[in-house]
């Protein structure tokens, strides 16, 4: 069935429910309104058949809140004074444990994956992964627990078109956006002076030296793909062959300086490279502190990422995780996150809400937050969405396989 | 006579690789006093000590920085301590199982930390035991056992039996020889293997993030605030640390001059 | 019964660290080298199939960087013997009673998390910053002269960071030596080299193998250093070992690798022994 995934949406008919909900609307509302949603890409990957409506309607039947709620997050992902918690906690009665011990996909992971292998819970309630590799691995091998949707009003409510039913986990069976952020182009302007449009200019030989890649496989994989011309979602074997060639050559010509994880914000800001492969909120917030740098989606395309809540199997508190989750999506708990997060928020009504809170603030936080709403960064128009493709999402193991291999010989040789 | 440039010399040269140590360590004091205006904390915006004032702000990296003091003096005092014993055994003895423990000894050394790590959570997670403190506390001794034993043992190795046999046959038991005649002319190696094991304790990344569960310790937590910029509490932080070391070290160098 | 007790004193003495060992060390590590011979894929399942192929691919696949890191491991050893002898041997016997202040003073950088020690050395190595920078606008250095994203700050970065397990072990086996000795030796021998030679150096190699076990080693399987300070092409075998376990989740590979890494190093550590004149390895801290 796999082999038949060039048509993602053939493939969602496949396993979706053919009643019109009122998520269907919208996701078709989504489609219709950027040439490019996050709904229409993506291979489907190797997951597992949707799980039935009636065996998710079995495992929540009978479930009750039980005042406890365990929440592991990234560090600087949720407001020092930890407001929209307390509120939550005022207004539910339930208490939150809040927990920053997410630092990077691949290592949470690597460190989750034996315990939950063994059936034991994590400890924690609510998760939060990015839409890569690991998480296709985490539905794959049923790690998580699929969501009762009925009991997410406002996440159906509020959530931008965008981001429902992701191609990375069709019907958010599994999973709702926490935030979203852009890969770019970051450069240092005191030493490219012309402004950066294209792609090609990473792979400029009067940059030599000076340029910086991303080590990860499916950030680096997306850049070649789109330099290429090739859109990632829809890239085969043949065209990673090429672009891993093409990445291997910019390498070779002495072009890449380093293969970054998260430290190439420091070297671009201190102009260690020029410019480099980034993300869109790291920018922002070096141009807040006065940092000669830019940010730009290549003319070609960039990549949009989905950091995503979930809920892990053996969740000890599933509806109360389930509450907070749907608290997150109040328009003005939303905003308050965006404010202190600087990255892109699923919802789309905190603009106007932030434009509102600015008109009523004088000085410099005015200013700063009016530099926010304009942020093509943190509210990007539907001309910036249709240039941002998904991961690549190889669809075996094998080919999984094969596509690491390929572009870590490039990053790790 | 002769020696005497030469010393001098090698005094100075004792104090430039302790200041190169130490260099970076000037950055981090300077950081804790920027007056940044973003998250970001890489480039200087000005004097405050308003980072002072704000140290404990952060509740969560509080709490690591304790879990982090704790970990470290209890592991220290377990690594030193059973460290020692198989380090005298070492140098000291031949028996059975010597060659196993030396491999032993060596293995653990050369074992990758990231390897080190997944296999102890690998035998926590069978084991059912819950992961915190407990089991980082577990794993620190663990990794620091093989540099106590192996400074101990270079001591120990060439000191001079006769002494200890002296005070046995002067009817001195087996503890009291040990600690007035053994433990004192060891103690330079118990000393250096405790700061080794204090240090890497303090340090560790790899091997805790897998066996800490929910627990946060000072590494992990700045390592998890790296993406979104570091916050300066931890420069104060680094900086305190810093500044009750050299206490101590300047305490104990009066110290050791009114003694004289 | 003073007979039965000397006897047993050894087995008494190494029995916690035994225990230790034998749970938190034999086990994992046994459970470890059986995972090493196992083929397939996270998602599709693990078998046992006693197949040596992940070793195979370990050597095939890696050798590259495997020998790359026991370059680096070895010039970085050779760099701290050479910068640590002296500075141990003058901390040994002229540091007086100030010894345990400069051993304190030499380890406190490193009870304040790496993280903070290389993102300071960063921003002092930067390209254009506050090092080279002025260097650069006074033409004293050409405009792309860096050092960060090279070898060398690989391996001065291990250097850096492994220099007190050198140090340590090598004012240990001085400092038992009495100073008069010594300098009964300078007054003895024609040269001071030739004292050097023949009694310090001798009583210090119980050190040296030590300090060279302590750094070599775990330099070689660094993933930090290579990582934070390289820049292409200096990848080393512990980042590899890190990319197969957390990235690709091939346990079996990054076991293999793992164990092949441990073997090499132990043959480097048994030629390394024999050229110090041991006939036994395990035993050479003991000669």
């Amino acid at each position: 069935m796999h082999h038949l995934s060039t048509s993602p949406a053939f493939l969602r008919g496949m396993t979706q429910s053919r009643s019109v909900s009122r998520r269907d609307v919208f996701r078709l509302a989504g489609l219709s309104a950027a040439g490019l949603a996050l709904s229409a890409c993506g291979v489907q990957g190797q997951q597992k058949a949707a799980p039935k409506p009636s065996e998710v309607a079995g495992f929540w039947a009978g479930k009750q809140k039980n005042g406890k709620v365990v929440f592991a997050n990234w560090p600087e992902y949720m407001p020092e004074d930890r407001g929209p918690l307390k509120k939550f906690e005022q207004e539910t009665g339930i208490k939150v444990e809040y927990l920053e011990v997410i630092e990077e996909n691949a290592s949470f992971f690597g460190k989750a994956e034996p315990q939950l292998r063994a059936g034991q819970p994590l400890g924690y309630d609510i998760i939060v992964m990015t839409n890569g590799t690991q998480f296709a691995k985490m539905q794959a091998l049923g790690y998580l627990v699929a969501l009762d949707h009925k009991q997410l009003p406002n996440f159906a409510a509020n959530a931008g078109a965008k981001y429902k039913n992701p191609a990375y986990d069709p019907n958010n069976t599994y999973s709702i956006p926490y935030t979203s952020g852009m890969t770019g182009i970051a450069y240092n302007t005191k030493y490219v002076k012309d402004p950066i449009k294209s792609i090609q200019a990473l792979f400029d030989p009067k940059y030599k030296g000076k340029v910086g890649m991303m080590a990860d496989s499916q950030e680096i994989a997306n850049y070649g793909l789109l330099a290429l011309g090739v859109a990632p979602e829809q890239s085969t074997k043949a065209d990673w062959d090429k672009a891993a060639a093409m990445l291997q050559k910019q390498r070779e010509d002495g072009i890449v300086r380093k293969y970054y994880d998260q430290d190439y914000i420091d070297a671009v800001s201190k102009g260690d490279v020029w410019l480099t492969m980034g993300w869109s909120g790291d920018v922002f917030q070096r141009q807040l502190a006065g940092e000669p740098v830019a940010f730009m989606v290549p003319e070609e395309g960039g990549t949009i990422w989905t950091d995503n809540m979930m809920i892990p199997k053996g969740a000890a508190n599933p509806v109360d995780a389930l509450m907070l989750m749907d608290y997150l999506y109040k328009p003005e708990i939303a905003a308050e996150l965006t404010e202190y997060i600087q990255y892109v928020t699923p919802v789309p009504a905190v603009k106007d809400l932030l434009s509102t809170k600015a008109a009523g603030l004088k000085g410099e936080d005015k200013e700063a937050l009016e530099a926010m709403i304009e942020s093509p960064l943190i509210f990007p128009t539907e001309a910036d969405y249709a240039k941002l493709h998904t991961y690549v999402t190889p669809s075996t193991p094998a080919e999984q396989e094969a596509f690491e291999s390929m572009f870590q010989a490039v990053t790790q040789g | 006579m002769r020696g005497r440039l030469g010393d001098r010399l090698l005094h100075v040269y004792t104090w430039l690789i302790i200041a190169w140590l130490t260099a970076p360590i000037a950055v981090m004091i300077l950081f804790g006093f920027n007056d940044k205006q973003s998250k970001s904390n890489t480039s200087w915006q000005g004097f405050t000590l308003r980072w002072y004032g704000e140290l404990f702000a952060d509740g969560s990296l509080t709490g690591a920085l304790v879990n982090s003091l704790q970990i470290a003096v209890i592991s220290t005092i377990l690594t030193t301590v059973i460290g020692t014993l198989l380090g005298l055994a070492l140098g000291r003895y031949r028996f059975r199982g010597k060659g196993a423990s030396n491999f032993l000894v060596f293995a653990a050394i050369s074992t990758p930390e990231l390897v080190m790590g997944a296999s102890l959570l690998s035998l926590f997670v069978s084991g059912n035991t819950p992961r915190g403190l407990l089991t980082i506390t577990i794993a620190h001794v663990l990794f620091s056992l093989s540099f106590v034993v192996v400074t101990v043992r270079a001591r120990v190795v060439g000191l001079d039996p006769s002494l200890e046999e002296a005070a046995r046959d002067l009817g001195a038991g087996t503890w009291t020889t040990f600690r007035l005649v053994t433990l004192p002319a060891i103690m330079p190696a118990v000393f250096a293997g405790a700061l080794l094991a204090f240090a890497l304790s303090i340090d560790d990344y790899v091997v805790t993030s897998f066996v800490n569960g929910s627990t946060l310790t000072f590494p992990l937590w700045i390592i998890g605030s790296v993406k979104v910029g570091i916050p300066p509490q931890v420069n104060v932080m680094g900086t305190l640390i810093f500044g009750i070391g050299v206490a101590i070290a300047v305490g104990n160098a009066i110290a050791s001059r009114r003694r004289t | 019964m003073r007979r039965v007790r000397a006897a047993a004193a050894p087995y008494l003495l190494a029995l916690p660290a035994w225990i230790w060992f034998a749970i938190f060390f034999v086990v994992p590590i046994a459970a470890m080298a059986s995972v090493s011979l196992t083929t397939g894929n996270l998602l599709e399942g693990f078998q046992q199939t006693f197949s040596v192929s992940n070793y195979a691919k370990a050597v095939g696949q890696y050798h590259t960087q495997l020998i790359r890191s026991l370059i680096y491991g070895g010039i970085a050893t050779l760099i701290m013997l050479v910068l640590a002898y002296p500075m141990a041997y003058w901390i040994a016997f002229k540091g007086g009673r100030r010894k345990s202040m400069y051993l304190f003073l030499l380890l406190l950088p490193f009870f304040v998390s790496f993280v903070l020690r290389t993102i300071s050395w960063g921003f002092l190595l930067a390209d254009d910053g506050i090092l080279f920078g002025p260097l650069k606008s006074a033409g004293l250095l050409p405009a792309d002269f860096h050092v960060l994203a090279t070898d060398v700050a690989v391996i001065g970065g291990l250097v850096y960071n492994f220099l007190p397990f050198m140090v340590l072990p090598i004012y240990v086996a001085l400092e038992r030596v009495d100073p008069r000795v010594v300098e009964a030796a300078y007054d003895l021998y024609a040269s001071r080299l030739a004292a050097f030679r023949r009694v310090v150096l001798p009583l210090s190699l119980p050190g040296v193998f030590a300090g060279v076990l302590m750094t070599f080693v775990p330099a070689t399987a660094d993933p930090v250093n290579a990582r934070i300070l390289g820049g292409t092409g200096n990848t080393m075998i512990g980042n590899i070992i890190q990319t197969e376990y957390l990235t690709n989740n091939d346990y079996p590979t990054a076991s293999a690798l793992s164990f092949t890494l441990m073997a090499v190093l132990l043959v480097g550590i048994f030629v390394y022994a024999r050229s110090l004149g041991t006939e036994n390895v395990l035993e050479a801290a003991a000669r």
